[in-house]
């Protein structure tokens, strides 16, 4: 995968932090937090997570001309024909399993600040199994260290993705 | 205001009730903000017809962004060293979560004075939903 960056705009921060319910106004009003301790707006703790924005190949997200697995005039498929690896509901939905989010860790090095321009190295993670309520479970973890400009460490991310053998577990 | 290592001990905890009746909106509002646009989340037809689930359900990560606030309130701008999550159940449209951080440690590091808290959200059932850590510098 080519090189990409996540570059922090305040306006993003603001939407993100309306998305979560803070309306701690360090996340948009730059007067209020200029008199803060952190000197002017930061991003809440899991905006980085919003960098899947700027990932050219962040599969969640719906591609100009491309297939989508969400529905359209049918409940899957609602756009062009499916690649065939996407064929039977996508790469993390329908079909015989369904791939969740398990866990996600977050150092902090420094707060993120609109500005910042920042770069991800992905580290290999672990992989493991277990038997579930649902079936047979794959984890597979992702590190990614992500740097600013100047190269210095400004988040850690761990997460951790379970893939289901069986369907959705219908509670 | 950040938090002053005098004035926390091992135990003391703080609850907030994080969201109230969780709308499909605000979930679509989260996808569209994290830019996570899986039909799981956005798609009541493709994730009740095709995936097999009850209803759409949050990002787990909409689950730990709502349950920061509870730290950063807490803890103060800026301040946080570490948050993880394990997502243990998921969190539907109508549910109210309230989370919890209870003080673990406060120890003294090269940072100064860190407070370890374990974090709890339950849904209005006493569920747990998410279940973490976080660490934050405190003033001594």
């Amino acid at each position: 995968m080519a090189q990409w960056s996540f570059p922090v705009e305040a306006g993003h921060i603001m939407m993100f932090a309306r998305a979560i319910g803070d309306p701690n106004p360090v996340y948009y009003d730059e007067e209020a937090a200029r008199s803060t301790e952190v000197g002017g707006i930061i991003a809440p703790p899991t905006f980085i997570q919003a960098s899947a924005q700027f990932n050219p190949d962040y599969f969640l997200r719906p591609k100009i001309g491309q297939y989508w697995f969400g529905s359209g005039k049918g409940p899957t498929g609602s756009n062009a024909a499916p690649p065939e690896e996407a064929a039977g509901g996508g790469r993390r939905g329908g079909g015989g399993g369904v791939g969740l989010h398990a866990e996600q860790h977050f150092e902090y090095h420094r707060p993120i600040r609109p500005g910042d321009v920042l770069t991800p190295t992905n580290k290999e993670g672990k992989t493991w199994e277990r038997e579930g309520r649902s079936g047979h479970l794959v984890f597979s973890e992702t590190i990614t260290e992500w740097r600013d400009a100047q190269g210095n460490l400004v988040v850690t991310a761990r997460g951790v993705g379970v893939r289901t053998s069986g369907p959705a577990q219908r509670s | 205001m950040a938090l002053s290592a005098s004035a926390l001990k091992v135990g003391d905890s703080r609850s907030e009730v994080v969201v109230t009746n969780l709308s499909r909106t605000q979930i679509v509002q989260y996808a569209g903000a994290s830019g996570d646009y899986n039909p799981l989340h956005t798609d009541e037809v493709y994730t009740t017809q095709v995936a097999g689930f009850p209803s759409v359900f949050a990002h787990g990560m909409l689950t730990m962004g709502l349950t920061g606030r509870l730290l950063t309130d807490w803890a103060g701008d800026g301040r946080l060293l570490s948050y993880g999550a394990r997502f243990e159940k998921q969190v539907w449209p109508g549910d109210t979560l309230t989370a919890t951080a209870t003080v673990e440690a406060i120890e003294d590091t090269d940072q100064g004075k860190v407070a370890r808290f374990s974090v709890v959200t339950v849904n209005e059932a006493g569920d747990r939903v998410l279940s973490g850590t976080a660490s934050a510098r405190l003033d001594p």
